[in-house]
């Protein structure tokens, strides 16, 4: 087939892209070239996850103002002092876990408080769930934690002295699964 | 006989729990006398239809709901397992666990988030995960709070309700090995975060070691896209791992070193045992069986054949034997197994036998292919005691009394 000098370059620069294709997709993230890659905002939107290593958003919330929260958003649900209601009891049950009637309650059981402000700020309230704002989850986890005689009553919760508050019921997990157990 | 009659003895044989009652079958044959067999249709039958949906005849096979929540958006309802033949769930009938309601989710608004420990943090569409290599495979999905109301004593007078947040399917959908090699992940050993779109934004950590082995990112079951109330447009498929696990309405995956201790993986699915410490990260559903017919609501209408059938499952295999007892425990029966056996999905086993009219207990042990056997309830108890809520996987006995009624037994 007879070709311009011109088509020839322009299928020589063609060719040559082709072949360094993978290398450049490789580059750019993945063998398969699937997917976008995620950008710092894209990361930054969802990765709010708290846990006992960290990833606390900045904030602040006092016990007082916890018990206002809680009065407005969570009593309904869970009794005005914790005492649960249609919904879970979170407060009492100490020294029950071992007895025919154990009662499981963020203050009888509960092994971190960074779970309880990861479930509140991820899930509740239950009717209008993701709506409280950082301060007010800090709030409310100074006020249940209070309740349940973790805090004391002038305790302030934010991204550091969350991570130093110790559950009661920390040490009573066994983090290994010995099953099976039974013959 | 009427065309009217002749539904009636049907609908009645059905609520009787389908193992034909005796007032049934007396009124079938009088009727029979008259007219033996149903006349031949005259009129046009239904058009095409763009769905298909079943019989009306079938329309009390339903999922049915715990009443133990004061709400139906976080709730669960139960495989009505008595009903359902073979070892495949059809979707609709797929028991049901949600912590925020079932979101309704455009496909095209969907997206994976996949970061933390690995080279290349990226956002994927459904259209890019399904041009990844699909696979397709069958497997159980168990709530490990089947049954937790079995503990002290017989409390659910069904299967349905002792043992129906079970579900079997055939799940097709993207191996998590594949994303997170095509990823880079940076860590050999560590946990991942899953977490879904729902209104609890739920999230489980899942270890890193079963993620890179047979876990599935799945969109379609049973060969059509995931129904929305089992996680439509993607779900995570952990096998043999327990239910909670297998988050629904993925949205984002999160490579770490530690598990989050998440609410559901502290407060929630942890085992306490009666020295008042608990068992956390108990994933593996043990291996499990259960007769489902004849099972608790039902009555054998009469003597003679009455073969037992039933299912069984481990989260670590192959089930390699059942079986049947027709004495408490006192002696075992092998079943047979329905070909084919696969590797942690329901198993169906049949037990040929006649029942001559007296008081029996029936129960079902299960194998694997690890040689676990399936605990009496007695032996599960003495370790785990009653409170531990979760992973209740003893056997279960039914008594068959003299007039042929089933009822759910501790024995």
């Amino acid at each position: 087939m007879f070709m311009h000098k011109k088509d020839v370059w322009m299928l020589a620069a063609l060719l040559l892209c082709v072949a360094l294709l993978p290398r450049a997709i490789g580059a750019a993230g993945t063998g398969s070239g699937l997917g976008q890659p995620a950008t710092p905002g894209d990361i930054s939107a969802w990765n709010d996850d708290v846990s006992p290593s960290g990833n606390l958003p900045p904030g602040s919330g006092s016990v007082a103002q916890g018990q206002q929260i809680y009065a407005m958003q969570c009593a309904a649900c869970h009794g005005d002092k914790g005492q649960g209601g249609p919904m879970d009891k979170l407060v009492g049950g100490v020294g029950s876990l071992d007895t025919k009637a154990p009662v499981k309650t963020v203050g009888s059981y509960w092994p971190y408080a960074t779970t309880f402000f990861d479930y509140v700020r991820r899930a509740m309230p239950f009717t209008a769930p993701g709506t409280l704002s950082n301060d007010q989850v800090y709030a409310v986890t100074a006020y249940v934690l209070y309740m349940n005689g973790i805090v004391p009553q002038n305790a302030v919760m934010n991204g550091k002295s969350l991570l130093t508050v110790r559950m009661p019921n920390h040490d009573n997990f066994l983090q290994k699964d010995p099953r099976p157990d039974a013959p | 006989m009427d065309s009217s009659t002749e539904r009636i003895v049907r609908r009645r044989a059905f609520i009787g729990g389908a193992v034909v009652a005796g007032s049934a079958l007396a009124a079938s044959t009088a009727a029979r006398a008259a007219s033996p067999l149903p006349a031949r249709p005259q009129e046009q039958g239904a058009p095409l239809s763009p769905y298909g949906s079943r019989s009306t005849y079938e329309s009390k096979v339903v999922r049915v709901p715990t009443e133990l929540t004061p709400t139906q958006i976080t709730s669960w309802d139960f495989t009505p397992l008595q009903d359902l033949h073979g070892t495949l769930t059809p979707n609709g009938l797929f028991f049901e666990r949600n912590h925020g309601g079932v979101p309704n989710i455009d496909p095209a608004a969907h997206r994976l988030l996949v970061h933390g420990l690995v080279d290349n943090p990226r956002v994927f569409t459904m259209d890019d995960l399904k041009r990844y290599p699909p696979v397709t495979v069958v497997h159980f999905l168990e709530c490990s709070g089947n049954g937790l109301t079995e503990w002290a004593k017989p409390t659910e007078p069904t299967v349905q309700k002792t043992h129906g947040l079970i579900g079997c399917a055939e799940w097709t959908g993207v191996r998590v090995s594949t994303l997170l090699k095509d990823l880079g992940v940076k860590t050999t050993t560590g946990w991942v975060l899953a977490e879904g779109a729902d209104a609890a934004v739920m999230d489980r950590s899942i270890p890193l070691d079963k993620m890179m082995d047979d876990a599935i990112l799945a969109y379609a079951q049973n060969g059509e896209a995931l129904r929305p109330e089992q996680g439509y447009p993607l779900r995570l498929l952990l096998p043999g791992f327990e239910g909670n696990m297998n988050i629904k309405w993925l949205r984002r995956l999160k490579v770490g070193t530690e598990p989050s201790y998440t609410r559901e993986e502290t407060s929630k699915y942890t085992d306490l045992l009666p020295s008042g410490t608990a068992r956390m990260f108990t994933f593996v559903m043990e291996a499990k069986s259960v007769i489902t017919r004849p099972s608790g609501g039902m009555q054998i209408s009469k003597k003679g054949e009455m073969p037992v059938t039933g299912l069984a499952w481990s989260g670590r295999g192959k089930i390699t034997r059942v079986e049947v007892s027709a004495d408490a425990g006192r002696t075992w029966n092998t079943a047979q197994l329905t070909e084919p056996v696969q590797s942690k999905a329901l198993t169906r086993f049949v037990y040929p036998w006649k029942w001559n009219g007296e008081e029996v207990v029936l129960q079902s042990r299960a194998y694997d292919e690890t040689g676990y056997v399936q605990p009496s309830l007695a032996d599960l108890v003495k370790v785990r005691g009653l409170a531990s809520v979760y992973h209740l996987n003893a056997i279960q006995s039914w008594h068959v009394a003299s007039d042929g009624t089933v009822t759910n037994v501790h024995a």
